[in-house]
């Protein structure tokens, strides 16, 4: 193993991980061929599945309650790299340009993510303001440069630093994202505002419908492969 | 219990952020030996836990629903929306096929949620064999569409940052938003909670 420093309760089952024996087919602490030898074990209802490497198009579902195992991916690190670097920069745009403008007689106004955020703060909404910051901008770009980060090391086949960390905040971060929500919250908006103001659809909202396709394709993503992947000493 | 083998009847548990599999430790607050997460066989807590968040979300949901969310101010004309009154609005003077989507984000899954939650918590106490696959496919269905319910919030967010002509027209938050908004993430903690490998411990199932 290595010499990173493990919390002792963890070295409880790191023994008993290793004394299980290849046969069982019960991954050992080495990760390269664990990918098939070790059995799936589904998330819902707990039943073991013997793995296989998929081709493409294919799934495993579970025989006992139908939930998706694991499925083919196309993307190797380096191209789920280009898909997180564009969805970085489209995220610079649609936070920078306006995504509205409305209009009233000669007045005009428009306003960013940031400028919905900071408002809600001062009409008595905090929480909201709250939830918004993290759920649009401070969840969905940590995301991206955290994914980013390890998928620039995952790509030479190595764990980058503090993988483990990060991996598991991916985790936990996975369902707190509310992109596309937001795309959809916007063109309520532009219809309910149509009936009284001239509404003009902005660079904005164009990069966030973008966005909301990038993060649907790598939210599709099985991160766990990276394990498999990537081997241990960074 | 027939069928193929279950992780505990083998004595293994895999580790719900890394997939690795490992045999069942025998201590109680184990980490997984690769990535560091907690190793639980079944949630902790899981049925009383999700009840909690569940009957709290529920109480929230009352004066979302109650409260006005939303109000327009235009030439002195005060107006005060609730989640429905908007759906409503929507229908009559915008399109009909938003208003649904509003609707079915707004109200429909909210209440989904309570009713599917709530069954599936009651037949898994009562250690139910009824149904278990449908009951699996319902429990994902409401951890797919859960967080869609936010949209009245950023609808109305996006609209108080707009919508700011003064005398001529305003629109500002009401406290039913703040409301409506704790209810959706609630019932997300609420569903993230509700360990659905549960249900297939009953004992009478297959």
């Amino acid at each position: 193993m290595n010499r990173q420093p493990r919390p002792p309760f963890a070295r409880a089952i790191c023994e008993n991980a290793a004394m299980s024996t290849p046969e069982q087919g019960i991954a050992r602490m080495e990760p390269a061929p664990a990918t098939v030898d070790a059995p799936l074990i589904c998330e819902q209802c707990d039943t073991v599945h013997r793995n296989r490497v998929l081709a493409r198009g294919e799934e495993i579902l579970c025989v006992r309650c139908g939930a998706e195992l694991a499925r083919y991916h196309a993307l190797d690190a380096g191209g789920m790299l280009a898909l997180v670097l564009t969805a970085l920069i489209v995220f610079v745009v649609a936070n920078v340009w306006p995504v509205v403008t409305l209009g009233l007689g000669s007045q005009r106004i428009s306003t960013t993510l940031w400028g919905t955020i900071l408002m809600m703060w001062g009409q008595e909404a905090q929480v909201v303001a709250v939830v918004a910051a993290a759920t649009l901008f401070f969840f969905p770009l940590n995301k991206m440069l955290m994914l980013g980060w390890v998928l620039w090391f995952a790509r030479r086949g190595r764990r980058a630093p503090g993988f483990a960390f990060i991996m598991r905040t991916l985790y936990y971060l996975q369902p707190w994202t509310m992109t596309e929500v937001f795309v959809l919250g916007a063109l309520v908006s532009i219809v309910k505002a149509r009936a009284y103001f001239d509404v003009q659809p902005d660079p904005g909202i164009w990069a966030y419908g973008v966005l909301t396709l990038l993060i649907t394709i790598f939210s599709g993503i099985d991160l766990r492969r990276l394990w498999d992947q990537t081997e241990p000493r960074a | 219990m027939s069928g193929p083998p279950r992780a505990h009847e083998l004595g293994i548990i895999g580790c719900h952020v890394c997939g690795l599999v490992c045999r069942e430790p025998a201590v109680e607050d184990a980490a997984c030996p690769r990535c560091g997460a907690a190793l639980h066989r079944r949630k902790h807590d899981s049925i009383r836990r999700t009840w909690a968040l569940l009957l709290a979300a529920f109480m929230l949901y009352i004066p979302a629903n109650v409260l006005p969310i939303m109000r327009t101010v235009s030439l002195g004309d005060v107006d005060d929306n609730t989640i429905i009154s908007g759906v409503v609005e929507l229908w009559v003077k915008g399109s009909p096929s938003l208003a649904v989507i509003v609707f079915t984000a707004s109200i429909v899954v909210p209440m989904m949620k309570f009713l599917v939650l709530g069954t599936l918590l009651v037949s898994t106490q009562r250690r139910s064999g009824w149904a278990l696959r449908q009951r699996a496919g319902l429990y994902r269905l409401v951890e797919f569409i859960g967080y869609w319910s936010m949209l009245d919030v950023f609808v109305v967010a996006l609209l108080t940052a707009l919508v700011r002509f003064g005398f001529f027209s305003q629109v500002e938050p009401l406290p039913g938003v703040v409301f409506f908004g704790l209810t959706v993430i609630l019932t997300m903690f609420s569903s993230m909670s509700f360990d659905p490998r549960l249900m297939w411990d009953a004992p009478d199932h297959d």
